[in-house]
């Protein structure tokens, strides 16, 4: 078959995470931002909401008008939990740490930078989400402290 | 339009792993429910079959049950809303009855956890919330409840010892229910020492002994208009209230992490509807999958003020004989949680209560009951109040 005739798929969305459930969506860039270090929600061009996690539709203003935003400056941790079982597949990562924060316009749910002592991580706290590669060549993102 | 009246409740023991198929499971709770209502399978006029998805291999259990059960050829459909599957089927078959299309439903919750491993059990659980954006983290449920038990924790100076108290309460019943998966006393001093598997840490501040025990199980409830029901039963219980809400699944998308905001929203319309507060409960059960679970259940259904919950297991007023007493069968943490079965089984202990018949843990002569069932990570809310 030649090469032509295939379909290309943008299935950029399996490398998000130890293990990606997800392999198509609108929201591919993500992948293709978070490749680059760059982390970003989606907000609505029609009504100006800003949406993270990235969505693809407006459910304010039904708009599929979207246009991305780099998530930028510091985040307070909300709550968090130390994983000592994880989930088929996530074996050689645990202990982790899986956490929210709150940027104030929107939160981001994700894990907390595996280099950080627990006795160092407190509710409240200031952190910032950054971009990581995985040992397995995935990609996520951590926060790490300010 | 009349009432709608509960008829019958059954289900099958809780246990580990059930030596049987999915329809020879649900045959279990459909036979103590029918026995219980005293009827014959051609006064149903329809089923509701509840469960969550993807632990078995067949496809659209429902019709393969409505054959085995002898439900044909009334029809039949699945409802799931995870682990609050069957109290969302007994709001289906409310509203099918109350409409006039159906006279007689029967929800039958089921699940047969043991079909998968438990590591691909906590994986199908974990994909129970976000799979695109949460998953990939490695999230299981007992680490999203552990961040609720954490905010909790900071917010109202709730301890792991408070959770573990309900761990305790739980188990003083769990021995005394013959249908628990989960029979034996757990105690305090367990949580305190290191070596036991109770206080081996799961998702902190969660512990082992936090967490509800998996099960296989069925239950089954049969409901009826007002005049079916005073026909066949000597003693129906009413549904006097019913509420059910939803949240965003991925917790980016929440507010409020010392509670569930579904239950807080399905007590509001639960209460509205049945023209009471939350004082006039007499008897409750709540979806205690963690300890954490129950204590933001005292507070959402407005049994205690918010932080004010760690008071109520202080004081033992969940006990039997205190002023509200919950989980009295042991809860889902010794009772066992076979996930689509598990509000109806709930329901179960509430009728039974109501009617007096709970044996060793009949509450002293309840009135209105309520039953709290939740699914997922708190995505789905559910509250049903029943009287006699």
């Amino acid at each position: 078959m030649s090469r032509s005739k295939e379909k290309e798929i943008d299935d950029r969305f399996k490398k998000f995470g130890t293990v990606s459930f997800t392999s198509i969506t609108k929201t591919n860039d993500f992948i293709g931002y978070l490749e680059n270090g760059k982390i970003m929600g989606t907000r609505c061009k029609d009504c100006g909401i800003n949406f993270f996690p990235p969505r693809a539709d407006c459910y304010r203003c039904l708009s599929g008008n979207m246009e991305w935003f780099e998530v930028s400056g510091f985040g307070t941790l909300v709550t968090y939990s130390k994983l000592e079982y994880g989930p088929v597949g996530f074996d050689a990562d645990l202990p982790y740490s899986i956490a929210l924060l709150d940027y104030g316009d929107f939160k981001i749910f994700g894990r907390i930078a595996g280099n950080i002592p627990d006795n160092e991580i407190q509710v409240g706290m200031k952190m910032k989400a950054a971009a990581n590669r995985l040992p397995n060549g995935q990609l996520n993102y951590v926060f790490q402290k300010v | 339009m009349g009432k709608v009246g509960i008829i019958g409740v059954g289900q099958s023991a809780f246990v580990r792993q059930y030596p049987g198929s999915i329809r020879e499971l649900a045959f279990e709770g459909f036979k103590a429910g029918m026995k219980d209502a005293q009827i014959t399978v051609k006064d149903v006029d329809a089923s509701v079959i509840c469960s969550a998805p993807e632990y078995d291999k067949q496809r659209s259990p429902a019709g393969v049950f409505a054959e085995y059960l002898g439900l044909n050829p009334q029809p039949t459909c699945y409802v799931e809303s995870l682990c609050s599957s069957s109290s969302m089927g007994l709001r289906l078959a409310y509203s099918l009855v109350k409409s006039g299309l159906h006279d007689v439903v029967a929800i039958i919750g089921f699940q047969k956890m043991s079909e998968i491993s438990s590591s691909e059990s906590q994986e199908r659980m974990g994909r129970g919330a976000d799979i695109q954006w949460e998953s990939p983290f490695g999230t299981m449920m007992p680490a999203y409840y552990a961040m609720y038990a954490r905010a909790h924790m900071v917010q109202y100076g709730t301890t792991p010892d408070d959770l573990a108290l309900i761990r305790v309460k739980s188990a003083t019943y769990g021995q005394l229910n013959e249908m628990a998966v989960y029979r034996k006393a757990v105690t305090f001093d367990m949580f305190a020492d290191p070596k036991d598997r109770m206080a081996a840490p799961v998702a902190s501040p969660l512990r082992v002994g936090d967490c509800c025990a998996n099960a296989d199980g069925s239950s089954c409830i049969i409901v009826a208009c007002e005049e079916k029901a005073r026909k066949f039963s000597k003693k129906p219980v009413w549904i006097l209230g019913l509420g059910a809400a939803t949240t965003s699944v991925n917790l980016a998308g929440r507010d409020l992490f010392t509670g569930l905001t579904v239950a807080q929203e399905a007590s509001r319309q639960a209460y509205r509807m049945a023209g009471i507060s939350p004082k006039e409960i007499d008897v409750a059960e709540v979806h205690d999958c963690f300890t954490i679970a129950e204590m933001m259940a005292y507070e959402n259904l407005g049994f205690a003020k918010p932080g004010e919950g760690k008071d109520l297991i202080r004081s033992k007023a969940t006990y039997k004989d205190g002023d509200i007493p919950v989980n009295v069968d042991g809860g889902l943490l010794s009772k066992g949680h076979p996930i689509g079965a598990t509000g109806g089984s709930q329901i179960r202990t509430i009728v039974l209560q109501l009617r007096n018949e709970a044996g060793a843990i009949q509450v002293k002569d309840p009135e209105i009951g309520l039953v709290h069932n939740i699914g997922g990570v708190g995505l789905y809310g559910n509250v049903t109040i029943l009287g006699r």
